[in-house]
């Protein structure tokens, strides 16, 4: 078994397991005003502070949310509609073009139904939107922008964004600039507060908490229109009960992850140039995509992206997982059908390539045993992924 | 007798890796489950068909939509075995539904069932599969396999060797159908017991690709509107049409000649150049000698000699004794008896004259002869 897919999702860590479990067998709703409430209520707001204390930001700017989907959600279509109610003009809504789904599609719905106008701001061959992109872009109409999505790094090829730089261009524009930092928390450096971001999302289960809960981070006076409305538990921008045993266990994660994260980021390269090279050893012309730099500026710690000359990626990924290993075409599907990648489409690559492309991500937990697995497998299973290629034209 | 699933199952003497084309529906379920529990090394696929998959079923109609890609993943969660889906919709497209258009617009009658086994389950997945390191392929189709020959299902009526005599002995020889010794209601009490949820699914029917069954107005979209004449025997017009590609030789509902119920008169020819419909009367339809082209000869040797058989002429249609005889690139064949109906672009596909279950070869029908002088049908091309 390798399993090589954290960027995925990644293993709970034990304490993570155990702060859930004991709070599984807590009665109590935290909006409530008994003692039962406020003991759920207090685990909550350590958690908060838990959250906001790993990532550089103040209690008062985590709103939590059922995850990364959710908060990216929010952060696009509820401040496009805050800002746009307070200047209608501003109608446009600037997107990085390798972004996460769950700000691609939010913006293009934005589109369809809400009178957005969307520009996707390209990226470079290694995946990246320089600041001048941006600083141009908004530059066209500065007075008409609603909000700026970028993510952090790449969930696909790892790419790590100049987020600071990003973040200052919408800032002397005067525009909430919001990032995507689901894959970069616990495995880069992330600051909230001196990321100069008005909005950042995360979520637990990248990091090794539980599935179901995550955070916007807004910054003060950042109030976007709320998606779901209810009770208004999270400082009336989103509502629903909080989960207290799930807030408890991203919070253990979240310690962990940011305390560890140094040390597992060296841990993390040196496994990834041995996966890269022992991979190159059987395949050769396997080329890796996004920035070949291992730097915290540069690429996640633990993601290889790489294409596959000639072979399709779901035919090397179903190859692989018969013989134990688990990893990622790395794109969308619909109805299960693998679409070529939007990023690496994004990046130039012709659409052959994007789908003749895996992502191996590494996490806590790896091993070098594991790396060796892949080493090993990949050269006969890319032999028979081109095979049945050529079998295709 | 199906097999019980309580029952063990002595290993197969050489496990296979088998790839089983999961469609969603409950045959190809239980003829995955039959391949699992003999013991083979067997990986559930779903090929996604449709560029624009829908998200559920209506009625027996249609495929390749979400729902029936969730049901085929249930159904491989509950034999236990790996699922994956397979994009097939751009060979799909390539090969069954442009060449069912063009076909028709020829003026002949395809099957597309028959086409997606020939070009994508035993020709574009199976080389794939292969390449991939499967032995095999297998479906939930109603048909046996008996020392690499084709045979008919013991269910007749469900029987579907007709639209697999397209294979060649090659493809025969890496096909797995598990199903022939089986009927369609065993089948669905053999889903039920092993506890799979498709147990009381619809049968699917008509063409897959056209969704709400018109395939008039499917046809139409494709080709466009093309008045024409149709005339009776003497070449007098009779009437008009939208598109001679609508027609089927044979066909005698929505003529709309007019006539009344005296004027019982039956699609003779479809003639593409001219656009024009013939028509005439039902013995008219008559033909003796039939031309196939393309032949697959599976059942054997492919012969020196005319043999004697039975030939089917259509999805479900009776059989006819007759004399077939390889002639070059061509299948001819001499029914004993006149047959009515026989329409260009359909399968004849020769059965032994003994059992009538072997399936001994195939071809596409090209051409037919009444023994009388005048022909039945002309040539389609």
């Amino acid at each position: 078994m390798a399993y090589l897919d954290h960027a995925a999702t990644t293993p709970m860590r034990a304490e993570a397991v155990a702060a859930m479990t004991a709070e599984l067998n807590r009665l109590g709703n935290p909006s409530s005003l008994h003692a039962a409430g406020r003991a759920a209520r207090r685990v909550v707001e350590e958690a908060r502070e838990a959250v906001a204390e790993a990532v550089g930001a103040r209690p008062g700017d985590v709103v939590f949310t059922s995850g990364g989907t959710e908060a990216d959600n929010l952060a696009v279509k509820g401040l496009y509609w805050s800002r746009r109610a307070a200047e209608p003009a501003r109608r446009r809504v600037l997107v990085g073009a390798a972004e996460h789904h769950a700000v691609l599609d939010a913006a293009h719905w934005l589109a369809e139904h809400e009178g957005a106008v969307v520009e996707e701001l390209p990226v470079d061959r290694l995946g990246r939107t320089s600041p001048e992109v941006l600083a141009a872009a908004i530059e066209r109409a500065p007075g008409e922008v609603a909000v700026v999505s970028v993510m952090w790094a790449n969930n696909e090829i790892g790419t790590v964004q100049p987020v600071h730089e990003l973040a200052a261009v919408a800032r002397r524009h005067g525009v909430p600039f919001h990032t995507d930092a689901v894959q970069a928390v616990g495995r880069l450096p992330v600051d909230f507060a001196a990321s100069g971001a008005a909005a950042l999302s995360l979520t637990a289960h990248k990091l090794g908490g539980p599935v179901g809960i995550g955070a916007l981070l807004l910054d003060r006076g950042i109030d976007p229109v709320p998606v779901l409305h209810g009770g208004g538990q999270e400082r009336d921008v989103r509502s629903g009960t909080l989960p207290t045993a799930l807030l408890a266990g991203f919070a253990a994660a979240v310690r962990l992850a940011v305390a560890e994260r140094a040390e597992q980021a060296r841990r993390l390269r040196a496994l990834s140039a041995a996966l890269l090279d022992g991979v190159r050893a059987a395949v050769p012309d396997a080329e890796l995509n996004g920035d070949p730099e291992p730097g915290d500026a540069h690429r996640l710690p633990g993601n290889v992206h790489l294409s596959f000359p000639g072979c399709e990626g779901d035919a090397l990924l179903m190859l692989l997982d018969a013989q134990g290993i688990a990893c990622s075409t790395g794109s969308a599907c619909s109805a299960g059908v693998t679409q070529a990648s939007h990023v690496l489409l994004a990046m130039g690559a012709d659409p052959d390539t994007a789908r003749g492309s895996l992502r191996f991500s590494l996490g806590h937990g790896s091993t070098e045993a594991e790396v060796a697995e892949l080493a090993a497998a990949i050269g006969p299973a890319v032999a028979r992924a081109r095979r049945a290629a050529a079998a295709r034209t | 007798m199906s097999n019980s699933p309580v029952t063990p199952t002595p290993p197969p003497a050489r496990p296979l890796r088998v790839l089983a084309a999961m469609s969603g529906g409950v045959d190809s379920a239980v003829a995955a489950a039959r391949a699992a529990e003999a013991g083979h090394d067997v990986v559930g696929v779903h090929l996604a068909l449709s560029k624009n998959p829908s998200s559920y079923r209506t009625g027996a109609r249609g495929c390749c939509t979400v729902e029936d890609s969730r049901d085929a993943r249930r159904a491989a969660d509950a034999i236990g075995i790996p699922f994956y889906v397979w994009d097939m919709a751009e060979e799909f497209d390539r090969d069954v539904v442009r060449d069912f258009v063009s076909e028709y617009a020829a003026g002949r009658t395809p099957n597309p069932c028959l086409r997606c086994n020939e070009k994508i389950k035993f020709a574009a997945v199976l080389d794939r599969a292969v390449a991939l390191g499967f032995d095999a392929v297998c479906t939930g189709h109603h048909a046996r396999l008996l020392g690499g020959v084709l045979h008919r299902s013991v269910d007749t009526a469900k029987d579907q060797s007709y639209v697999l005599a397209v294979l060649r002995p090659d493809q025969l020889a890496r096909a797995m159908f598990p199903l022939g010794d089986v009927t369609k209601d065993e089948v669905r009490r053999e889903a039920a017991r092993r506890g799979l949820a498709v147990a009381d699914k619809p049968d699917s029917h008509d063409v897959c690709f056209i969704a709400d069954g018109d395939t008039a107005g499917f046809l139409g979209r494709r080709l466009g509107s093309a008045p024409g004449p149709v005339v009776d025997a003497s070449g007098e017009v009779v009437g008009r049409h939208d598109g001679a590609y609508a027609y089927t030789v044979g066909q005698r509902r929505g003529l709309n000649l007019g006539g009344g119920t005296v004027d019982r008169r039956y699609v003779l020819s479809i003639e593409p150049v001219s656009n024009t419909v013939r028509v005439g009367p039902a013995e008219a339809l008559d033909v003796d000698e039939i031309t196939a082209e393309r032949p697959v000869w599976s059942g054997g040797p492919a012969p020196s000699e005319p043999v004697r058989c039975q030939v089917q002429l259509r999805a479900h249609g009776e059989v006819h004794p007759c004399t077939a005889r390889l002639d070059g690139g061509l299948l001819r064949i001499r029914l004993d008896a006149p047959a009515r109906g026989v329409a260009a672009g359909q399968a004849a596909v020769l059965y032994d004259e003994a059992t009538g279950t072997a399936v001994l070869g195939s071809g596409t029908i090209s051409a037919t002869r009444s023994a009388r002088a005048e022909p039945a049908s002309s040539p389609a091309m």
